[in-house]
């Protein structure tokens, strides 16, 4: 069982690494990844080290990405506010992933009116246009990361628990799942056991498109003024404060947007290229 | 057919409840009443004022009451008064916005399907080719270009620096006094970078579920007989492959629906269109209870219409369900 496994572990890794444009994805995720948690180690200047007398210098050796109203590195501003897309992608996506595994999980194991209920939430949910609802909660609310971080995470699970109640509804009547209730297992060690390991891949595709997502979203709220608050640097926040001086300083309005532009496209490809690799037969019928 | 038609009819009741509620459980998270917007500037608004305002709105009673109350005045359409200064009636203000924005994403929605549909098929039809490659690519950009910063890249190269278009508004200043053929040149400009921002970045994702749709019918055992046949490949691929993909076309068309009265948030705030979008967004910004609560359920409760007529365009399309005894 271990060593089959392995083996498909093995086989995916290997149609991932394959695929260039999956293979290029990985590489600029990973590297975003060290480059957050090595900012203070990379960036020769601070993310909020004002300098009064290099105010909107356009990109040049010492600023490379230039330097905004305030005389603040954009380079190092960008590496910063990977942190906050990488924390928004990762938490948003893992609330939505939690809850949409679980409603999905009970819905499709146990069926009648609970499947109901849940299907019928997520058909509720599904109905309100996502932003409108996440903007009206955070502007209620207080503007922090955390809320946005929860909210997108609340109004994202719904294709998750679609997904996973769908595998489960075709996993359910499978041999083995049968086997595994006549020689007695209780439901909980099926669900957890048996049907969620083999439900997991197409989650997993999800999630990664899914973090794409929570970092365009969490842009958008930044860029519209309800996101990460100054002086934190965000891509969004950054782009709201350099259209205002799009005129004569456009690297401030160029480059977040690109950090963000290429992150999205990284974690689409890893997105794609893993469905790819986990069911191959759509890529090579 | 009819008694799935019935079923689902039915099914409309439980959920236009579930609406309503999330709507009003979400605007009632939020700390802080309006009246303390209101009242928070005024140093001469006593705490008599204050209640006498909550009482106005009725938010001194408890939260279910404020809810059943909420409830009967929505059946009757009543959505209340905007908390707004000039207070007018929340359905007076959706309803003057509503023509701008759902003409304008009348617009996007039809180039968006015209040109999807054609470059879906394309690329599933010259799949892995250079044209297949770039349309790919091009989709990914659609898939990932932040909106609101291609609408200011936008804004700044053919606004700012080359000075063809105008970057806000839906007219020209003195448009009301124009010739008709002028003023319609006129709106046509200034609708240029919003549809267009808008189409480049919902072309994507119809595209390639056009041609992930294409290529599945295409691989499909009556192709391969329509073409063993000897039919030429145009009537293969538009008169049977596409009618097939189609179905599923219809789907995405009917969630689209819904999107037509939603109207965008950022397009319309950039682009400064009064539409559905912005007047959330000044909904929201002011913590105009009954605006936010007005626009949530009318946009959730069209969604809802949209799902039911997608599944029984859907029905109405595939033989097979039209058909079905449920």
């Amino acid at each position: 069982m271990n060593s089959l496994s392995n083996h498909y572990i093995y086989d995916i890794a290997k149609r991932f690494i394959s695929n260039r444009f999956a293979l290029a994805g990985g590489v600029i995720v990973t590297l975003l990844f060290v480059l957050s948690f090595m900012a203070p180690y990379i960036t020769p200047y601070s993310p909020d080290d004002l300098d009064a007398y290099h105010v909107l210098l356009p990109p040049s050796n010492g600023h490379w990405l230039g330097t905004d109203e305030l005389g603040r590195d954009v380079l190092t501003r960008i590496i910063y506010g990977a942190r906050v897309s990488l924390k928004v992608g990762f938490v948003a996506v893992g609330i939505a992933t939690f809850i949409g595994t679980t409603a999905g999980l009970v819905a499709g194991y146990f069926g009648r009116w609970v499947d109901q209920f849940l299907m019928r939430t997520v058909d509720i949910m599904l109905c309100f246009p996502t932003f409108f609802l996440i903007l009206a909660v955070i502007a209620m609310l207080e503007p922090s990361i955390w809320y946005i971080m929860i909210v997108i995470g609340l109004t994202g699970w719904m294709g998750v628990a679609r997904l996973v109640r769908a595998e489960v509804l075709s996993l359910r009547e499978r041999d083995f799942i049968l086997a595994a209730r006549a020689l007695g297992a209780s439901d909980t060690r099926i669900i957890f056991r048996h049907i969620l390991p083999n439900a997991l891949s197409p989650v997993l595709v999800a999630a990664t498109l899914g973090v794409a997502g929570a970092i365009l979203t969490e842009s958008a709220l930044s860029f519209l003024g309800i996101g990460v608050q100054p002086p934190v640097p965000s891509w969004g926040n950054m782009l709201t404060a350099g259209k205002d001086y799009l005129e004569f300083a456009w690297w401030l309005s160029l480059f977040p947007g690109l950090a963000i532009l290429v992150t999205v496209i990284a974690y689409n490809l890893v997105g794609e290229g893993l469905r790819d690799a986990i069911d191959p037969r759509i890529t090579r019928s | 057919m009819y008694g799935y038609l019935l079923k689902r009819v039915l099914m409309l009741f439980p959920l236009f409840i579930g609406i309503t509620l999330i709507t009003f459980v979400v605007i009632h998270l939020a700390p802080g009443e309006p009246v303390e917007m209101q009242t928070a500037l005024n140093p001469k608004a006593s705490a008599k004022t204050r209640q006498r305002m909550r009482e106005f709105y009725g938010l001194d009673k408890p939260l279910h009451i404020q809810y059943v109350n909420w409830l009967g005045r929505l059946v009757k359409l009543d959505f209340g008064r905007s908390f707004a200064p000039d207070g007018r009636p929340v359905i007076k203000k959706i309803s003057e916005r509503i023509p701008v924005t759902l003409s304008i994403n009348f617009i996007a929605l039809v180039l968006e399907f015209g040109l999807a549909i054609p470059i879906g098929i394309l690329a599933a039809t010259h799949r892995n080719s250079i044209i297949d490659k770039g349309i790919t690519l091009l989709v990914f950009l659609g898939f990932a270009v932040p909106t609101f910063w291609l609408s200011l890249l936008m804004m700044y190269l053919f606004g700012v620096k080359l000075g063809w278009l105008p970057i806000s508004g839906l007219h020209s200043l003195g448009a009301a006094k124009m010739s008709t053929l002028a003023w319609l040149i006129d709106s046509a400009k200034h609708l240029i970078l919003p549809l267009g921002v808008a189409t480049f970045g919902s072309l994507a994702g119809l595209s390639r579920y056009t041609r992930s749709t294409m290529i599945e019918v295409i691989g499909q055992d009556f192709i391969t007989t329509a073409r063993a046949k000897g039919l030429s490949e145009r009537v293969v691929i538009y008169r049977h492959a596409l009618r097939n993909a189609l179905l599923p076309i219809i789907t995405i068309l009917g969630f689209s629906l819904p999107g037509l009265i939603g109207g965008s948030v950022i397009f319309e705030t950039i682009f400064a269109i009064p539409g559905m979008g912005q007047l959330f967004y000044m909904g929201v910004m002011s913590r105009d209870y009954p605006l936010v609560m007005g626009i949530l359920v009318i946009g959730a409760f069209l969604t809802l219409i949209g799902n039911l007529f997608a599944d029984l365009a859907y029905a109405v399309a595939d033989p097979r369900i039209r058909h079905a005894k449920t």
